[in-house]
């Protein structure tokens, strides 16, 4: 049936948009909501917009939703130094890039073993790996703690990196593995034929054909790990070791936080994710779509 | 298989080159092995030791440092069934996966269809590309920081949705986080608003492999857009819809970093969840052996409800596959 009717409709295949569809109120109406839906998830940026920049005084004597008559940065200012923010700028960044390169590497030796050297009882590998991305980290915080206590590694950054590059790595893994699963087999043999061995194929032939996946990689773990919140929460307790999520949320309870402040920070803590955002997005998007897929 | 036959034959002919022929008898991926040892000593120490060491944490009386284990056998799991707020914190998760799984995934659903099916012919794939990168924008943000920001908007005195409620005449507007009949709702809708751009991007990158000809071939035999939504739309991302739903629910399951943020899982543990419960338990109230063994009863719920969907995902693949 299905193939009797799309004969049928491939004289009508269309590109872009059809002068068919260039008609009726219909759609006006959809769009307004699908607009309004819109407008309703960025409300929350634009309100914090407008009270990141409006002083004290301005925001009780007008409200909220008003513009502000000029611009006040003492909020922005306060946030940056309670905060010492570039202090914890910098740990997100380190913490972050550290996490992807290394899982990154984990994930590709990991990967080779499975989708290439096909080891024996690679699928509960994988399902392992798998299972451990799932688990609460409440199950493993507290024997992490002690562990990190015991080896001098307390409120070392070190340790939420070497937590993260293992928790990261095994996601990185399953995509890894099931991708070099389909790696082409003439190139390894030809390889081979030159007399590479496993070491010199896996950097000299499978590395650079993987590159824009690994790359994809790094992008998520890196944006996975600036998210992070609970082991950076119990791991790090010290203002000089803590990342911006978990300095804003400390700041929280403060009862000097006035709006601006609160806004001014959430504001300074959210462009970082913004603009990493904004220059991978194409990267990103594919890699959204790779990983669905799989 | 045709790759390890690959395998054998490369490894045979590097050893005709090669003077030092490789062991007789041994499968060629034993060479890969070390390949693996750095990860499974990592996942050994990092992940496998500690989830047994909280296990065996469970078994006993502990109050964290330096303090003395003592043990109590199943002790902590018995007194966890007489606990009302281990059953409220469960009772959340439900709460936690409406709002994180279900709305999203349905609201995810018929926008992506909208904007990909419907919007995106009518109005161009510039239209509906800006709205579904709108749409996405808070799952960019740090979720604390998410958080943060709703945290002040719903504050009762000096929150951005209560100044404009008494702007409106509405002289005591709802206490939204502090009063345990809207707490739970609250947390809900915040939860929404961060998750819902999630199902649409990857829903509208699954449509774009449906082939377009289904869609025209169904239009021209007269049916509707709401027809073609049941009969195309959902049944062809079908695969996608299982990953969605695993993942968010893993996720709400997990839920801490919304919760910490906004509510601390008060008020009177209205919006109490097993995570937070147990970092309650570790790290405030100093039952360590407590807190694994809610930790325990948590990893175990996500592996019996990951192994549900996946079960329930295999039994569907296998049906279509008969239907066809």
């Amino acid at each position: 049936m299905a193939v009797a009717t799309s004969v049928r409709a491939a004289g009508t295949r269309r590109t872009g948009i059809d002068s068919r569809y260039r008609r009726g109120i219909g759609r006006w109406l959809v769009l307004a909501v699908a607009v309004l839906v819109g407008l309703v998830i960025l409300a929350p940026f634009g309100i914090m917009l407008l009270n990141a920049v409006k002083s004290p005084q301005e925001y009780s004597a007008n409200g909220p939703l008003s513009l502000p008559s000029s611009i006040y940065l003492d909020g922005v200012l306060a946030f940056w130094e309670r905060t010492e923010f570039p202090v914890k700028l910098w740990n997100s960044v380190f913490i972050s890039a550290v996490v992807a390169v290394l899982g990154a590497l984990l994930s590709l030796l990991n990967a080779y073993a499975i989708g290439i050297g096909r080891v024996k009882g690679r699928l509960w590998i994988v399902t392992l790996f798998l299972l451990a991305n799932m688990l609460p980290q409440e199950a493993l915080i507290y024997p992490l703690f002690t562990m990190a206590q015991s080896v001098g590694l307390s409120n070392s950054q070190w340790s939420v990196i070497i937590i993260f590059t293992v928790i990261q790595s095994a996601f990185g893994t399953y995509l890894l593995a099931s991708v070099l699963g389909t790696f082409p087999p003439a190139l390894l043999e030809a390889a081979a034929l030159d007399g590479a061995s496993r070491w010199r194929i896996l950097w000299q032939v499978v590395f650079p054909i993987m590159r824009p996946t690994l790359s994809v990689l790094m992008i998520f773990f890196f944006i996975w790990t600036w998210n992070e919140f609970f082991i950076p929460l119990v791991m790090l307790t010290t203002n000089d070791t803590q990342t911006i999520p978990i300095a804003l949320a400390s700041l929280q309870g403060d009862r000097m936080m006035d709006a601006p402040t609160i806004n001014a920070g959430t504001l300074v803590s959210l462009v970082p994710a913004v603009v990493f955002f904004l220059i991978f997005q194409r990267t990103l998007t594919r890699g959204v779509t790779a990983g669905a897929v799989k | 298989m045709a790759d390890s036959t690959s395998i054998l034959t490369a490894r045979r002919s590097r050893a005709e080159r090669r003077p030092r022929a490789p062991r007789r008898g041994r499968p060629a991926w034993v060479g890969y092995l070390p390949y693996l040892l750095p990860g499974a000593v990592a996942f050994a120490v990092v992940i496998g030791y500690p989830l047994l060491t909280n296990v065996y944490f469970s078994l006993f009386k502990w109050r964290g440092g330096m303090a003395p284990l003592r043990w109590n056998g199943l002790g902590n799991y018995a007194d966890l069934l007489g606990d009302d707020q281990f059953w409220t914190s469960f009772g959340n998760s439900v709460a936690m996966i409406v709002a994180m799984v279900l709305v999203p995934t349905a609201i995810g659903l018929l926008l992506a269809a909208v904007l990909f099916d419907y919007l995106g012919r009518r109005f161009g794939e510039r239209v509906s590309s800006v709205l579904r990168a709108t749409y996405y924008l808070p799952q960019i943000l740090p979720v604390a920081v998410a958080g943060v920001l709703w945290n002040w908007i719903l504050n009762s005195q000096t929150g951005a949705l209560n100044e404009i409620l008494r702007g409106l005449g509405i002289d005591t507007p709802p206490n939204w986080l502090g009063d345990p009949a809207t707490a739970l709702p609250s947390v809900m809708l915040v939860l929404i608003w961060i998750q819902v751009g999630y199902p649409v991007v990857i829903f509208m990158a699954a449509l774009q492999r449906v082939d377009p000809e289904l869609y025209e071939a169904a239009e021209l035999d007269g049916a509707g857009w709401w027809h073609r939504f049941r009969a195309i739309t959902v049944p062809q991302i079908r695969p996608e819809t299982f990953v969605v739903t695993l993942t968010c629910t893993v996720a709400a399951l997990k839920v801490f970093a919304p919760i910490y943020v906004l509510t601390r899982g008060g008020p009177e543990s209205s919006t109490l969840v097993p995570s937070y419960y147990s970092y309650l338990s570790f790290f405030d109230k100093s039952q360590v052996g407590y807190g694994a063994a809610i930790a325990t009863v948590l990893t175990l719920v996500i592996v019996v409800v990951a192994v549900i969907i996946l079960g329930l995902q295999s039994r569907a693949e296998r049906r279509e596959r008969e239907g066809i």
